[in-house]
């Protein structure tokens, strides 16, 4: 596969491993912001390679996680209606809201389907005028403008019945959370590549002046996270805070405008609560008032639906980096992937989920390793 | 023209026998079901045994231990690219029989038809599935057909069950694995899952991959052959992937398996596809490609008795059996890291980013 194959390479990426480490006079805390780039660096393995030189701690950047319960409880509740038709990206269907999650509606008879793009929930409606098709709109910025313009092609062909039930966040005000959070330990950031694609970079530039911290926008390939670590170590090391683009192939510094133009023509910035970490102010996305006929909370009565979110799950100390998924009195026992608290532990980019196998890996090894020990002083 | 068309408006229509599809008649036990066999099913499976419809049926077996094994296919669309069920509901049982080192005889088939079904498409199933069957060397020694209404089911619906003979010596199993064991792979994964998923509605994704169905068993005895008793482990990793599968005989064994990334052959089409909608291609789906765990010092001998066998030119050593991180699978990535490969929780989820 040519543009990807490069971009594994295990000699470069050795090559970059060692130029980390030689460059980290001290252990640097980073964050990669996306969740893509955490199933990047759990499945390869990287935190292991990188040893001692970077710390990773994985941030609020999986649209699946930072869902609010009360937005999937709304879910579950249009999925379970006879008269819906709901449409969902594939891994929404998992997170557990109050009492079950959205697989378990479709075998109560809910329809619920999953698609690749909101345009196909939009033609499922016009092929299907009898019925209510909605789609759930989550996500960062990065899907935000095929969400916008499924609402736009909607009004514009006159479809009443398809809509959308939003929980779009957006990144920016999100790191303003981090680095606010008197406990913080985030040192520097690799912001997440296709936001950026869609966003480019101009809104980080105050937050990299503002907090002096380094920010590098980071693609989401093995290469690209390692050359984005070392970007962002080597301005550390060198006491610089700036925005630098690792990305360049995808990236430019003002984005893709036409994308941004429609987002904001469809969807305007509101508050938005994040789960495990509560409202974040300015922080979502909404369906601007000349489009709420579209907005499936609005239409089917939805919007005072709050639902609290349960006291045991640490979710928010794990997505802020300040609780290690392990250190959670929850964690392996009343919380698994098979039966998960919280969305950290459901998506298998969420940090809770991720530990759940390499902290359970560990431990073997280590029991193994004890038992080959015992075996030899034996002899 | 107008002539003609009063000449047929005063014809007295005769009663329509649609004969192009499944009625719920055929399912009647009357005359429209004995058609049924007499004219779909019989010509292209029957044999002496099955030739006698009668209640069951007898069959003189050799003395020793047989195995026997059922599995039901419910698979949608019934055609993909590479084959339909009639070819998975032969290799899927024959397979089953096969990993556990016994020699396929002998097929039931039950099969449950969904009214409306058009005879076209079950003609082409059986004929596929009569082939698979002779090709793998088994007999269709008795069966049932049943018919739903519309809508009650996918088309159809296939379940075979097999009778194999046993090994008296080699018996391969999913708790016989062991440290020092080579884990060796007989084909290119993911292909049939994939194949099939290509197919299902609302993915619009033109691929030309192709389902990877075939009866193992050739493979399986000329390993057997190979090896004796040093075959350890056999498996076909079919649903759940190659990942689930390991995972079994990983916790049903007590060992460690430790794969290597690199050395796991994926094509270039399934990576390409499963990359496109955010699978992982070690969970996705095979059906005729077979795991076997072997002493590290049978390894080579095992790969050529695979290699001699057109189904397994491309097989190779994937990994070894370890006495460390009992129950787990792991695997060392290109990069040269690792991580856990774990079961899912359930069906393999696409990914949003």
């Amino acid at each position: 596969m040519r543009y990807l194959s490069e971009y594994r390479d295990p000699e470069v990426a050795r090559a970059l491993v060692r130029q980390i480490r030689e460059t980290a006079t001290r252990r640097w805390v980073l964050m990669e912001v996306c969740g893509g780039q955490t199933h990047t660096i759990v499945k390869q393995g990287l935190g292991e390679l990188l040893g001692d030189a970077v710390e990773m701690i994985h941030g609020p950047g999986c649209p699946v996680c930072v869902t609010p319960l009360e937005q999937i409880d709304k879910a579950l509740a249009l999925a379970a209606r006879p008269d819906v038709i709901f449409t969902s990206f594939g891994d929404m269907l998992r997170v557990p809201g109050s009492d079950c999650d959205l697989q378990q509606v479709r075998a109560r008879g809910g329809t619920v389907r999953v698609v690749y793009s909101p345009l196909d929930a939009l033609a499922l409606a016009q092929a299907h005028p009898d019925k209510e098709v909605v789609f759930f709109a989550v996500g960062f910025e990065t899907t935000a403008p095929a969400n916008a313009m499924a609402v736009y092609r909607a009004r514009e062909l006159g479809v009443p019945n398809f809509s959308v039930l939003v929980s779009h966040v957006t990144v920016p005000p999100a790191m303003r959370a981090i680095l606010d959070a008197p406990d913080n330990r985030v040192q520097a950031f690799l912001a997440a590549g296709h936001v950026c694609t869609v966003m480019g970079w101009t809104e980080y530039e105050p937050i990299a002046a503002q907090y002096q911290v380094p920010i590098v926008v980071t693609g989401f390939e093995p290469i690209d996270i390692l050359e984005g670590i070392l970007l962002a170590v080597q301005q550390l090391e060198a006491g610089r805070h700036e925005v630098v683009n690792q990305y360049v192939r995808a990236v430019t510094r003002e984005g893709t405008v036409p994308a941004r133009t429609l987002v904001e023509q469809v969807f305007r910035l509101a508050d938005r609560k994040w789960r495990g970490i509560g409202e974040i102010p300015g922080s979502g996305l909404v369906l601007r008032e000349e489009y709420a006929s579209f907005d499936a909370e609005r239409k089917f009565g939805l919007e005072d639906l709050t639902v609290e979110e349960p006291a045991e799950c640490r979710a928010g100390d794990v997505l802020r980096g300040r609780l290690k998924p392990h250190q959670c009195s929850a964690f392996g026992t009343r919380c698994t992937p098979e039966h998960p608290l919280g969305a950290p532990m459901v998506s298998s980019e969420g940090a809770c989920a991720a530990y759940y196998n390499y902290g359970r890996y560990r431990e073997g090894e280590a029991l193994a390793m004890s038992r080959e020990s015992a075996v030899g002083s034996r002899q | 023209m107008i002539e003609t068309l009063a000449m047929s408006g005063l014809t007295c229509p005769a009663p329509v026998a649609s004969n192009d599809r499944v009625q719920l008649g055929h399912g009647s036990g009357g005359k429209l079901s004995a058609a049924l066999l007499r004219e779909r099913f019989l010509p292209l499976l029957g044999n002496p045994i099955l030739d006698q419809l009668g209640d069951a049926a007898i069959l003189a077996l050799p003395t020793g231990e047989i195995a026997l094994s059922t599995d039901t296919f419910v698979v949608r669309p019934l055609e993909f690219p590479g084959g339909n069920i009639g070819a998975l509901a032969v290799h899927g049982t024959v397979n089953d029989l096969a990993m556990m080192g016994a020699e396929p005889r002998y097929l039931t088939l039950g099969v449950v038809l969904e009214e409306g079904l058009p005879f076209a498409v079950l003609d082409r199933i059986l004929a596929t599935l009569a082939g698979a069957a002779a090709g793998a060397g088994v007999t269709i020694v008795t069966g049932d057909t049943k018919v739903v209404e519309r809508g009650r089911a996918d088309g159809m619906y296939v379940n075979t069950t097999g009778v194999g003979l046993l090994h008296p010596l080699v018996r391969p199993g999913a708790h016989r694995a062991e440290p020092g064991d080579a884990v060796l792979v007989s084909g290119p994964i993911g292909r049939h899952g994939m194949a099939v998923m290509a197919l299902r509605e609302g993915l619009e994704f033109e691929t030309t991959i192709t389902s990877d169905t075939a009866n193992l068993w050739p493979l399986v005895r000329s390993l057997r052959d190979a090896l004796g008793a040093c075959l350890h482990v056999l498996r076909d990793p079919t649903r759940g992937g190659l990942a689930s599968a390991l995972h079994e005989i990983a916790s049903a064994s007590g060992v460690g398996i430790a794969l290597d990334e690199p050395a796991l052959p994926i094509p270039g089409d399934v990576a390409a596809a499963c990359e496109m909608l955010g699978l992982d291609p070690l969970y996705v789906a095979n059906e005729g490609v077979l795991v076997a765990m072997v002493p590290a010092a049978r390894a080579d001998a095992a790969l050529a008795a695979l290699r001699a066998h057109p189904l397994g030119a491309s097989s190779r050593r994937i990994g070894e059996v370890v006495a460390r991180h009992r129950g787990m699978v792991v695997l060392r990535t290109a990069l040269g890291g690792t991580r856990v490969v774990d079961l899912l929780p359930g069906d393999q989820l696409p990914r949003i980013c």
